[in-house]
């Protein structure tokens, strides 16, 4: 057993020196190679158009020039990247037949500066022809709708209906069901920091090396190795040290890389590309928006006998990998904490003439549980029943975990009710109560909203297949995917020092400081003895195809593999020293930062006596082992299995719980709504560090609550893009931001060595559902229910004047 | 987003910097702060041949009191205003009105000249302006002349200031000692400009109200003064009544437009909500 | 190319020259001529404050002004706050408060907080909520970023007089 000195303290940060003091290493801060050129890239300012040619003359003429690339050379020298479906799309890094969002690279310029590039990207001619648009998923699948991809023939890009238990039975026995069509935004958590790439295309060795900003999943290397016709140990993946934060976005970078190796590739010199602002909010990543209409069974008692999903999901202009995961990501935590077996899951994923989608905080949760939370609420004033009752009543018991959920997911652990009731208890909800009869009595708009959630972190990749019919997956050649493993290198230098490194690609996630107070606790030293190196680069890392810093992995995974490591290289001391001193290693121990005796008294080595004798002495090592201090270790988990024959998954490998209650109060004039008190409890397992902890919650709170009241990339009919800028798309502030009430309950995963589980993304898929609620439930005298969101108060204006005109 | 290429000049007099005005024929943008024109550059949707910046030239940063008037030099920094004693004795609305420009960062550089003669709808400065019957002085190849508020500001983003004209300083009335005022705004997000921002002004004598201002922000194409509103409260005094009379007849004289920040309908309300508001917290501070 | 200007300014304490095109942006400046790379780009137009530097004491934006007009001026970027090899009391409380995680907004932020707390050194938490509204980040929630800052109003000889 390790002692935990270290893991469960508020370390203060590594990172944070260089980060305060203006020396962070980001994208755009160090030219990793001399005599760098500078991209920009013409865009469609056609959200539907034909590409009938390009004039390129002027903007090669200008001064400065290197070169420019078209659609024409995308379609000559690389492939379209593979998609997650079956439906015959051809996703290029670029547009090649025809623009189909607004945004869309359709050129490249390189020049001597990014001022040259942009006055020349101004003079580059590209000739369209102008296409009707479509936007609104609904719209896009109705006969005689714009349809974006001839080969696929309609809008649709994928279709699934997937069973669980017996949904219409459940449906044919309920006392009550309950209907309701639901919006979801589309928005995206826009890091402060944009994309960047660095791409060198060295003709003489065939190496192209990409530095930048991406966060993994590492399955996207092959994938443009393959795009770019590379063999995968010709193309390097660099990421610097420091991201300026990333919530899924960066994880879409990847056509990027693509499209700027090209262009280094043509032109012969080293390429960089900055994002600026305009292009990240035209043409990076979103969350999908999404129409969802919702069925839920139940009995009179409150007791949910089964839930009916019909959900549209919109990718955009293309759908593109790890698409249509904004469906299938949860389906192992699809039934969220509760205990019903039956569901009818019908997933269609929708193109429109809109920018495209990706992971984005709460992949897929935050759709889910505002949904799915709204629909509860629904029942409790259905039945007449406190919505806390009914929670209550449909809550997986502690006793049953580890939980196996009828779509597959295995909660390993944690106690639910409990922390739900601690959420209650801290949110002192009858008094809330109380509160609210009493501004209700004085004609004030008081609601108290609560929201649970399965927390899924690790995703294992075999949830993508979802998206493929079982007939599909049945086919000999059709390979089966899962996995989620990481891998860490512990070493340790003549002076006793340790150095760890890591393959992940962290953004403001504090992972050198994780990483040093775990390998203290398990070496027994100070975390300041152990240095981190986080910088991924594929030629000189280990890693496999799920690596990366995203779906919430590190603080499970991660941390694992840094633990095996030690252990391993722990195991390697306790075996020199037996050495060392004659005695069977069975007697020995580490303890407090030494090999001893386990029992009794007798001379100990610290690792500083081991390490400086093992490296300048190889002689004294028992014969065998291997020279040097140095562990690799690559956690995998096993229960990250491909999906079965009847579409169950264990969508992800370790599973937390959040219990939310907020009270709001909406002023009826102006429609602004005051958070007057916001709990959120939290078991992610076993808690490294509670500072990093509680920042994650609050961060991924303020996104949840960004989408829920300020942030939508908004369109007109013809898909131009009405939010382009920082004006538009509203990033809350410090004043927008609440205060938080945080509390955690600790129930540890079985499946980790530390017994952590992941929560990145923690707070973001609760809040949309929590404050709509709230909104909800204050506004319930006017009988107004919140179906769609941003709440932005013109909008709730509109529903208060409806409601008090009827 | 990197500006378009431009010549810039930075003269040190209004005279050095009319000619060059001049000299581009139209071509030439005055820069004055900056916070609303270079975003413009590099978005590259404005390209001007040359910037004529007006930041060397002292002369044009002032408060002072002159003629019952607090005059402000067009190049008196936002910031500047937000601290300056003349500003919190004289014309208190205009240093409330400044609290809601942007950010203190922003208002390091922005200036009074810039906001007005940028024109947005939502902003605060014009409002004000419109409000208290203030003026602005333009320096033109012709010469100088004074424009009333109610003259100079056409529709979104446009004044009657000519390309060659140097708008040069603004003229306020001060305010009566013991007025109350009261700027109330409502903007999504802290910083951002108004989605509708009332601008009062109340002179009371007991009950009876002598003077009433009251003007909007974002509530139409232009800051709107509220006179129908204004003799209301004028006439009928400030009791509960009027103040409601007076915030519904706000509510039917504005024409706004909706965006995606919000629909006209909703403007239009909370034209009417705030009108409300302002008076009664205006009423509040008021002395008389 | 329009013809290049001479930029002479104070950054740090340190008297810098650059030569640049009239439209380069104070911030490209920075990074690029001068290598200042602390100053961070998010926006583009004024609204994210990353860029935030001091000009002439006070708290302004780096991408919306060029970098002809600081000619003269005397700037404090990031990289300036440290003094004697030790963190500033400001840049303390940050760390002490976990007023970071990526760091992106970071630099605009202490420059930020520092001008709130040196025109109103005991700020309300409200006000300083909106003296940070002027800074976008998408990592903490801004409460660690209160903390620090309410934190360090309160150190005595705090970070108004540094
Ligand atoms: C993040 C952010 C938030 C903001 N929020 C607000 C807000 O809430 N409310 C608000 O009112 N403003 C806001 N602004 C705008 C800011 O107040 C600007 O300062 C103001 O709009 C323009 O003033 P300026 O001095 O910066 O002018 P500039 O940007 O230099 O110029 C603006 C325009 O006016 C012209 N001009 C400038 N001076 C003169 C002159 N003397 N004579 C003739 N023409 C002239 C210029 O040619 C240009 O067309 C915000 C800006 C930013 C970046
Ligand atoms: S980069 Fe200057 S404010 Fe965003
Ligand atoms: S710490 Fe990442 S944006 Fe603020």
């Amino acid at each position: 057993m390790t002692e935990k000195t270290w893991i469960g303290k508020p370390v203060k940060r590594v990172e944070d020196a260089r980060l305060l003091t203006g020396r962070g290493a980001y994208i755009d801060d160090h030219p990793p190679v001399a005599n760098l050129f500078h991209a920009a890239i013409v865009r469609s300012p056609h959200a539907h158009a034909r590409i009938l040619g390009y004039d390129v003359a002027g903007a090669r003429a200008l001064a400065g020039v290197a070169g420019v690339i078209t659609g024409e050379d995308v379609a000559r020298h690389t492939r379209p990247f593979a998609v997650g479906v079956t439906a015959p799309v051809h996703y290029y890094c670029a547009a090649t037949d025809k623009a189909r969002f607004v945004g869309e690279p359709v050129a490249v310029v390189v020049a001597t500066s990014r001022y040259v590039a942009e006055d020349a990207a101004d003079l580059v001619r590209v000739h369209y022809e102008p296409l009707p648009a479509v936007v609104d998923p609904e719209r896009a699948l109705e006969p005689g709708a714009p349809v974006l991809h001839e080969a696929v023939g309609s809008n649709l890009a994928n279709h699934r209906r997937l069973v669980y238990g017996d949904p219409d039975r459940a449906f044919a026995e309920a006392d009550v069901v309950i209907r309701e069509r639901f919006r979801f935004p589309k928005y995206g958590s826009t890091p402060i920091e944009t994309y960047g790439i660095v791409a060198r295309w060295d003709a003489l060795d065939g190496v192209c090396t990409v530095w930048s900003n991406f966060m993994g999943p590492f399955i996207m290397h092959p994938l443009t190795a393959r795009v770019l016709g590379l063999p995968e140990n010709r193309l390097r993946f660099i990421v610097p040290p420091d991201i300026g934060g990333s919530f899924g976005i960066k994880s879409l970078i990847y056509p990027y890389i693509a499209l700027v190796a090209l262009a280094s590739k043509l032109t012969g010199v080293a390429v960089k590309w900055i994002e600026d602002r305009r292009e990240h909010l035209l043409a990076s990543s979103t969350g999908t928006d999404r129409i969802a209409y919702r069925e839920l069974a139940a009995k009179k008692d409150g007791t949910i006998l089964g839930m009916r999903f019909r959900w549209l999901d919109n990718v955009g202009g293309y759908i593109r990998s790890p698409e249509p995961g904004c469906s299938f990501r949860p389906t192992g935590n699809f039934v969220g904490p509760y205990r019903f077996q039956h569901l009818e899951v019908d997933a269609s994923t929708v193109m429109t003439n809109k920018c495209l989608t990706g992971p984005n905080r709460g992949y897929a949760c935050g759709h889910l549980y505002f949904e799915t939370e709204g629909m509860v609420d629904r029942l409790a004033a259905t039945l007449g029943l406190d919505p806390a009752e009914v929670r209550r009543r449909n809550l997986i018991p502690a006793s049953a975990m580890p939980y196996r959920s009828p779509t597959g997911g295995l909660y390993d652990s944690g106690d639910y009710p409990t922390a739900f009731e601690k959420a209650l208890d801290l949110a002192k909800y009858a008094g809330l109560r109380r509160e609210q009869a009493k501004a209700r009595a004085a004609g004030r708009y008081f609601g108290i909203g609560l929201a649970l959630a399965v927390d899924p972190s690790v995703s294992n990749m075999g949830y993508v297949a979802t998206a493929l019919d079982p007939q599909f997956r049945a086919k000999p050649e059709y390979l089966p995917k899962s996995g989620a493993v990481d891998s860490a290198t512990v070493k340790v230098d003549p002076l006793g020092r340790v150095i760890a490194i890591l393959g992940t690609t962290p953004q403001g996630q504090g992972h050198q400081t994780v990483v040093s107070q775990i390998v203290a606790d398990e070496l027994g030293l100070i975390p300041e003895d152990v240095t981190v190196v986080d910088e991924m680069d594929t030629f000189t890392r280990v890693w496999s195809i799920s690596s990366g810093t995203y779906s919430s992995r590190f603080g499970s995974v991660g941390t694992s593999a840094v633990a095996l490591a030690a252990r391993k290289l722990k195991a390697k001391l306790v075996e020199y020293a037996a050495h060392l001193m004659d005695i069977p290693a069975a007697e020995l121990e580490f303890r407090d930062g030494a090999v001893r005796r386990k029992t009794g008294k007798g001379p100990s080595y610290t690792v500083k006596d081991l390490a400086g004798r093992a490296h300048w002495n190889t002689d004294s090592l028992p014969e065998g082992m291997e020279p040097g201090l140095q562990a690799t270790a690559v956690f995998g988990f096993t229960v990250a299995r491909a999906v079965d024959a009847e579409d169950r998954v264990n969508s992800s490998n370790t599973y937390g719980f959040i219990a939310e209650v907020m009270a709001v109060e909406v002023d009826p004039e102006t429609a602004a709504i005051t958070i007057v008190k916001y709990v959120t409890v939290h078991d992610a397992g076993t808690i490294i560090n509670p500072m990093i902890a509680e920042g994650q919650i609050y961060g991924g709170a303020l996104h949840g609550l960004g989408g829920a009241l300020y942030e939508e990339l908004q369109y007109d009919e013809d898909g131009q893009c009405l939010t382009g800028t920082f004006m538009d798309y509203l990033v809350p502030t410090a004043s927008e931001a609440p205060t938080i009430d945080i509390a955690h309950v600790e129930s540890p995963s079985p499946l980790t060595p530390l017994g952590s589980k992941g929560l990145g993304e923690s707070s973001s898929m609760t809040v949309p559902a929590v404050i709509a609620n709230a909104v909800s439930d204050a506004l319930a005298p006017l009988g107004i229910r919140i179906t769609e969101l941003p709440m932005t108060p013109s909008r709730l204006h509109a529903l208060i004047k409806k409601a008090r005109a009827t | 987003m990197k500006p378009a290429q431009f010549d810039y000049h930075a003269p040190t007099s209004v005279d050095e910097a009319l000619a060059l005005l001049q000299r581009y024929a139209g071509d030439a943008k005055i820069l004055a702060g900056g916070q609303s024109l270079v975003p413009l550059l590099n978005f590259r949707l404005s390209r001007p041949a040359a910037l004529v910046d007006l930041n060397r030239i002292p002369a044009l940063a002032y408060i002072k009191e002159e003629g019952g008037q607090v005059r402000l030099g067009a190049m008196t920094r936002q910031r500047t205003i937000e601290f300056s004693p003349v500003v919190k004795e004289r014309l208190p609305l205009l240093g409330e009105a400044t609290r809601w420009v942007g950010h203190l960062p922003i208002r390091t550089r922005g200036t009074i000249g810039g906001s007005i003669a940028h024109a947005d709808p939502s902003a605060e400065y014009p409002a004000v302006l419109t409000a208290l019957a203030g003026e602005v002085v333009a320096r033109g190849p012709k010469g100088e002349r004074v424009i009333a508020a109610k003259d100079l500001f056409q529709t979104y983003l446009t004044t009657s200031l000519g390309a060659d004209e140097i708008l040069v300083e603004v003229r306020i009335p001060a305010m009566p000692a013991g007025a109350g005022y009261a700027l109330e705004e409502f903007a999504r997000r802290h910083g951002d400009f108004a989605i509708v921002g009332i601008a009062a002004m109340i002179v009371r004598q007991g009950p009876r109200c002598t003077v009433a201002r009251l003007a909007t922000a974002g509530a139409g194409p232009v800051p709107l003064r509220l006179r129908a509103a204004e003799e209301i409260l004028e006439r009928d005094g400030l009791g509960e009544a009027a103040i409601e009379a007076a915030a519904r007849r706000a509510a039917e004289l504005v024409s706004p437009d909706g965006d995606i920040h919000a629909s006209a309908d909703y403007r239009r309300h909370l034209t009417g909500v705030l009108t409300k508001r302002a008076i009664t917290r205006a009423l509040g501070v008021a002395r008389g | 190319m329009a013809e290049l200007v001479t930029v002479r300014l104070t950054v740090n304490g340190v008297a810098r020259e650059g030569r640049c095109e009239p439209r380069k942006l104070l911030v490209d400046f920075l990074r690029e001529d001068l290598q200042l790379t602390g100053t961070h780009v998010g926006c583009e137009h004024g609204i994210c404050g990353a860029c935030t530097i001091l000009l002439n004491g006070q708290a302004a934006r780096s991408c919306i002004m060029l970098a002809v007009q600081a000619d003269g001026a005397e700037l404090v970027t990031v990289e300036g706050l440290m003094q004697n090899g030790k963190l500033h009391p400001l840049q303390e409380a940050f760390r002490e408060h976990h007023a970071l995680q990526c760091g992106f907004c970071t630099p605009g932020m202490l420059l930020t907080a520092l001008d709130l707390l040196r025109t109103n050194p005991a700020p309300t938490e409200a006000e300083i909520r909106e003296g940070l509204s002027a800074v976008l980040c998408r990592c903490t929630g801004y409460q660690g970023i209160v903390n620090a800052v309410r934190a360090a109003a309160r150190t005595p000889g705090g970070p108004a007089g540094a």
